[in-house]
């Protein structure tokens, strides 16, 4: 069963194509990493599933109910951390989650019992009683992630959880999400700008860019699908010859990809062990000096700037503008 | 039953939280004592304006009473758009937290708050001299009278914060609305003083119709039939307004 489905979603605002056919499914008890830039329509499509705002066209399913006509039904099976914080600033850490845990229907004993135990989930024990304005951001932001867990979900929205966060207390929500996921068979959305977190928790991610989802797959699979190695060279002493460098490495059979970085000359190749030998030999032949050589297997982050357009190429490009 | 409940649950967070701000209650129950003390004193020459009460005092602790009532209905809207800014209205809207529930909170909060003050003024005024002719009854009918002023007002005032979702905005809106009807109400002035057309127009005036049904509870001691008569078109004004704010939440759905 899919925890949640969405199909071809569309959303503009004025002129703004914030959703632009967005398309994807989440399988019970999966956590789902929705990565992409600034602008590129997650929280929109957060939002949409949490039943905020209504999509100008396409179909979404979250926890077995439709979200347009059901809105309700699925108010009640979800969880919703936005990225901007929903604290009430005025009550105490104690008051938001109780309040919150009455929208649910809850009630009494139980209720003040799972408020307990939120509050020492989320390290804010001590803090409980005081008034949330007075929170760090920090605190503001586990009671937020308490907030969104007070009536035992089945499906969890996590729209930048993890921002502002330092990173112990980030480190520390990584494990709880793990835990969650584990324990409870919760199905998790996350979205997020730390690619390492995607790595470490999503079992799928998809790259959203432009209201669109570019690619979608395990982190292991999109890695995976982007051949080749990075291979960065260091010169000793460029002085102002670093793009001369740069032309050197794009003459290069099978470099691509290749843009500069301070002292740093980086390129993607088929072969890492097969190529360094050719660029290192001409750059010496022109009088380089080169001080170090690395390869590296693509990470998240090469996936990600691959897809979001923001690859070496396009940066190289700016450069020279 | 769920929506009583979460209603309750609104209004004891709200009323929490404004017991949190010492200088918020130090205002709500010193302003009205300004108001009636400093108005009573300007026109307390103008025998005219007394418009059958024994002293322009008694005249007024009515009127100042409705005033209240309404400024705090109107300018209670600026508590929703706190809360727009803080997104904690986002956080209720994606939990089954019903929107009517959210809007009947903040009316009733504002009711109560005007009942409150509304009993802080009658007393001052019992201390001042005035009489409320009304008996039992006449107190009864002044609370519900404040009570149901600031809720019609206040239903509009969270409509257009919701609507507009700025405090500048809100601002503006709030004068814009409350000051021609407090000068076209008989808050200060009875209808027999002033100019025709403006008594004509006064009638329409919701705020009017919560003066009058005060002013004969304390002054007149009668007119049962017509001051339960302006009670209920301001129970339907509270129905309106509140209607118009539930219906609002889809104007500031839109625009997320
Ligand atoms: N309420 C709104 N009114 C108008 N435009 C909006 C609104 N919300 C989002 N947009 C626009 O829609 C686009 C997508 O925004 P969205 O917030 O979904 O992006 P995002 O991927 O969450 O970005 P970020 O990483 O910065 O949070 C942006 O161009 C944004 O300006
Ligand atoms: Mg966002």
């Amino acid at each position: 069963m899919d925890a949640i489905v969405a199909e071809d979603l569309r959303k503009h605002y004025k002129d703004i194509q914030a959703l632009d056919g967005v398309s994807f499914s989440v399988r019970d008890g999966e956590v789902f990493g929705l990565l992409g830039p600034n602008g590129a329509g997650k929280s929109t499509a957060v939002r949409t599933l949490t039943t905020l705002t209504r999509p100008d066209s396409g179909r979404a399913i979250v926890a077995g109910e439709d979200v347009i006509r059901h809105p309700n039904r699925v108010r009640r099976s979800i969880g919703y951390v936005a990225q901007d914080s929903g604290v009430d600033w005025e009550a105490t850490g104690r008051e938001n989650l109780l309040l919150q845990g009455r929208i649910h229907g809850m009630a009494g004993a139980p209720l003040r019992a799972r408020v307990d135990e939120l509050l020492e989930l989320v390290g804010l024990r001590e803090a409980a009683d005081r008034i949330a304005r007075n929170y760090s951001g920090g605190m503001k932001r586990r009671l937020d992630i308490a907030i969104g867990l007070v009536h035992r979900p089945r499906v969890l929205f996590l729209d930048e959880p993890t921002t502002g966060l330092d990173p112990e207390a980030r480190v520390a929500l990584w494990d709880e999400v793990e835990r969650l996921a584990q324990q409870e068979s919760l199905t998790i959305l996350l979205t997020t700008h730390y690619l390492e977190e995607a790595d470490r928790l999503a079992e799928r991610v998809a790259i959203m860019s432009r209201g669109k989802i570019v690619v979608e797959g395990t982190p292991g699979e999109l890695k995976a699908n982007l051949r080749g190695e990075l291979v960065t060279v260091e010169l000793g002493d460029a002085n102002g010859r670093i793009e001369d460098a740069a032309e050197i490495v794009r003459s290069i059979a099978g470099a691509t990809e290749v843009g500069v970085d301070g002292r740093l000359v980086r390129t993607r190749v088929p072969n890492g062990a097969q190529a360094i030998p050719t660029i290192l030999s001409a750059l010496d032949s022109r009088g380089f000096q080169v001080e170090s050589v690395t390869t590296a297997r693509p990470s998240l982050d090469d996936v990600y700037l691959h897809y979001t357009g923001r690859d070496f190429a396009t940066e190289d490009a700016a450069g020279k503008g | 039953m769920q929506l009583l409940r979460q209603t309750g649950w609104m209004i004891v967070r709200q009323l929490r939280n404004l017991m949190r701000e010492p200088i918020w209650i130090a205002l709500m129950v010193i302003q009205p004592l300004i108001w009636l003390l400093l108005y009573g004193q300007l026109f307390s020459r103008v025998g005219a304006l007394r418009g059958g009460a024994s002293s322009y005092i008694e005249f007024l602790t009515p009127g100042i009473i409705c005033m209240n009532a309404f400024f705090g209905g109107s300018w209670s809207g600026m508590a929703m758009i706190a809360d727009l800014d803080r997104h904690v209205i986002d956080r209720f809207l994606a939990a089954p937290a019903s929107r009517f529930a959210l809007i009947l909170s903040q009316v009733v909060r504002a009711g109560i708050i005007a009942v409150i003050q509304a009993l802080i003024l009658l007393l001052l005024g019992l201390v001042l001299g005035v009489r409320i002719h009304g008996g039992a009854l006449g107190w009864l009918v002044v609370f519900a009278a404040a009570a149901l002023l600031a809720m019609a007002f206040a239903g509009l005032s969270h409509g257009i914060a919701l609507t507009v979702r700025r405090e500048a905005s809100m601002i503006a809106a709030a004068n814009f609305v409350g000051l021609p009807l407090m000068f076209l109400s008989a808050i200060l002035i009875p209808p027999t003083q002033m100019p025709h057309w403006i008594a004509q127009i006064s009638r329409f005036n919701p705020v009017n119709w919560g003066v009058h049904a005060a002013r004969n509870a304390i002054v007149n001691g009668g007119h049962w039939g017509s001051t339960g008569l302006y009670l209920l078109l301001l129970l339907a004004a509270v129905a309106a307004t509140s209607l118009f704010a539930t219906w609002s939440f889809r104007a500031y759905q839109r625009s997320i």
